[in-house]
């Protein structure tokens, strides 16, 4: 009986399968890698591709349809002044959202990596993620009713008889506006918020590989807080400076959610290639659109690795 | 000469294929039932009692032909116009500038109306409208339509505004401060028609017949009156909840509006009223159609036929703040509806209303007009200052 089972069991197709895999381990290889790169090759990168192309055709001015000819028109029109305005606008708010991240991200992360312990670290994680599990949305109208004309915040200004402050800062140009959920700052103050657990988490894990010894050593030779800080903790924690920077830069290139709700409605790239792509039919624009971001965070990419903030990694 | 009288002949052979075509197309009578029908339609327009009890125009209509009705919502006539490309539904409640694109694009089909015992009480002034009913065809059954009327705030105005000057222009509001940074525009391309419908009455010197048909001229002298605009408005809104929001909390107290929001408005107790001016205004109307290759053919007729029959017309209209397409259904008690409530909604206002059409460049009133993709470029461009 355990003969007739055992003979069986070395005959079985999936015995055999096995047993030739056992000795073609490239075909092993090969069968287990196929699937994840037929995913990243096809729908990945090919969907990207699919957009890509599309932004090398144009839309004829007369009829509205798409001209499937290869011309460089559409790039062209990303620098009429409505257009470029769209492109300016989105990346100074990434880069002022970025910078301010990073200045408010640096200490708390530092705050969690060195002294935070047992309870507090606990504390500091759930109230880092805790914004990301509530819905996006519902994050984006508590601020709205936080920074209306008739909101919370202006309330606070008026008991404290700060109403002037507000409105002196509302009346600069520019960053100001007729209240605080309708002028830059509000989109400002959104985004930072929105975005901000992207930037602390990746710097409090590299702060966290900073070993405290250097840090020592660096006061035993004779370097004052500040020294060590710019000569030995800012160059070693970089890297997470600079991968909470992309996520911080690149989910405010793209995003178009947060300044349709809170903002002055001038267009950022994101909600261009939403209207753009819909009823008018412009997908070629809207593809062009598309790509602006791409190339800015390569060129971003290619400084950064310029700079050596890679070389840790 | 003989090669134009061929292709003459052949055009006309062309046409009486094609018309044969569609003929052969329709139904002619309604079998038995499929089991379900699939629904692509706006949020809120097809209630089975889930959001508030009262509200039910399904559950009925399911029991009495047992057919299930499943709802695809969608938020923007490009949603359905693209899920109608992609198939798998049966109906779809399409607004003026999808209806033209989808029977331009073959994606639905005429509609034998002789199947529809309550087409008659359909609205006169619908039958015919030619945003479903084209070449001498039916593409679907009306459902409802609306005006965007001029909401504002009581508090501001001591009696409703007359003209729209009051969202375009500078002014000194009745409570004796500026409009500006109090009113709101609707941050949509189509608003663009707002600015025309004001000019068509206030310099009647450009021309224009139509909102929808601007040529190169008229459409400047729209864009300058918008960039006026943009000096008054802070926020455009582009959401109904959050136009809401802005009239409670942002001071707002002016705005071109749906009834929907002046009625929920209203219902939360904020100081609001709405108006059609002098001008008249722009408006949307739905109509029922059914797709090319709808596989449940059966129901969607019953459906249609619920649609104009049931308490759906009347109920839709209180809940949505909506007309509805069948006038009797104001008044003869088979939903909640009113008529005083249908004259809130703008019920007797029909002809002061020119219904949201797509606009194209070979347009019908002057030969070549501004097209529609170009409203969206330089509407953006507007909004950004330029």
């Amino acid at each position: 009986m355990s003969d007739l089972s055992l003979h069986t069991g070395r005959s079985g197709p999936l015995t055999r399968l096995s047993d030739w895999l056992w000795r073609n381990p490239r075909m092993l290889i090969l069968l287990l890698l196929t699937p994840p790169a037929l995913w990243l090759g096809i729908i990945y990168l090919g969907s990207l591709f699919a957009l890509l192309a599309q932004s090398f055709f144009s839309i004829d001015e007369f009829s509205g349809l798409i001209v499937y000819e290869f011309t460089l028109k559409t790039y062209g029109e990303l620098f009429t002044p409505a257009n470029f305005d769209i492109i300016v606008r989105t990346v100074v708010m990434a880069a002022a959202v970025t910078v301010a991240a990073a200045l408010i991200s640096f200490p708390i992360a530092y705050y969690a990596a060195r002294y935070a312990k047992g309870k507090w670290k606990a504390v500091f994680y759930l109230g880092v993620m805790l914004p990301l599990w509530s819905s996006y949305l519902v994050k984006v109208y508590s601020w709205k009713l936080i920074l209306a004309k008739e909101g919370i915040l202006n309330w606070l200004f008026e008991i404290l008889h700060m109403k002037w402050l507000l409105e002196a800062y509302l009346a600069i140009p520019v960053i100001g506006g007729n209240s605080l959920s309708v002028s830059w700052t509000g989109t400002f103050l959104v985004f930072l918020y929105v975005w901000l657990p992207f930037m602390v988490l990746p710097i409090q894990a590299s702060l966290e590989r900073v070993p405290t010894s250097m840090l020592e050593a660096s006061g035993d030779l004779g370097a004052n807080p500040g020294q060590s800080f710019r000569y030995v903790l800012l160059p070693l924690a970089l890297p997470g400076v600079i991968a909470g920077s992309i996520f911080t830069f690149s989910l405010t290139l793209g995003d178009y959610i947060i300044p349709q709700i809170v903002g002055s409605s001038r267009r950022f790239i994101g909600q261009a290639v939403y209207s753009y792509q819909g009823t008018a039919g412009n997908i070629p624009l809207a593809a062009a659109f598309a790509v602006v971001p791409i190339v800015i965070m390569g060129v971003y990419l290619w400084v950064a690795k310029r700079k050596g903030a890679f070389d840790a990694l | 000469m003989t090669s134009f009288l061929k292709s003459c002949t052949a055009l006309v052979a062309t046409a009486v294929v094609a018309s044969q075509s569609l003929a052969a197309d329709m139904i002619t009578e309604i079998g038995p039932g499929e089991g379900q029908v699939n629904i692509v339609a706006w949020p809120g327009y097809i209630e089975r009692g889930e959001t508030v009890a009262d509200f039910d125009w399904v559950t009925k209509f399911e029991q009495a032909t047992s057919c299930k009705v499943n709802v695809k919502t969608a938020n923007t006539s490009d949603e359905m116009v693209a899920l109608m490309n992609e198939g798998g539904f049966d109906l779809v409640t399409a607004s003026g500038d999808a209806s033209l694109r989808m029977i331009a694009g073959k994606r639905v089909q005429p509609v034998n109306i002789d199947l529809i015992p309550s087409w008659p009480s359909v609205d006169e002034r619908l039958k015919e409208a030619p945003w479903h009913y084209v070449g001498g065809v039916h593409y679907g059954t009306p459902y409802m339509w609306g005006p965007n009327v001029l909401m504002y705030s009581t508090e501001a105005f001591a009696e409703a505004p007359t003209s729209w000057s009051v969202v375009f222009e500078e002014t000194t509001l009745a409570d004796g401060k500026s409009n500006q940074g109090r009113v709101q525009a609707y941050d949509g391309p189509i608003h663009i028609a707002d600015a025309a419908n004001y000019l068509m009455y206030h310099k009647p010197e450009l021309g224009i017949t139509s909102p929808y048909e601007l040529n190169q001229e008229q459409y400047d002298a729209a864009l300058d009156l918008l960039r006026v605009q943009r000096g008054l408005v802070s926020r455009y809104w582009h959401d109904a909840f959050i136009q809401i929001d802005d009239f409670k909390n942002e001071g707002i107290v002016a705005s071109g509006s749906w009834p929907f929001q002046v009625n929920l408005l209203q219902g939360d107790g904020a100081k609001v009223a709405s108006t059609i001016p002098q001008e008249g205004a722009t408006g949307w109307a739905d109509t029922t159609m059914m797709h090319a290759e709808a596989e449940n053919p059966n129901c969607a007729y019953m459906w249609m036929e619920h649609t104009l029959s049931s308490n759906l017309q009347s109920d839709l209209s209180v809940w949505f703040g909506a007309n509805p397409a069948v006038p009797a259904a104001c008044t003869d008690g088979r939903g909640m509806q009113t008529a005083e409530g249908c004259t809130k909604n703008g019920m007797d206002e029909f002809e002061r209303i020119k219904f949201w059409q797509t606009p194209v460049s070979k347009c019908e009133s002057q030969g070549t007009c501004v097209p529609y993709y170009r409203w969206v470029s330089d509407y953006i461009g507007v909004i950004g200052g330029r």
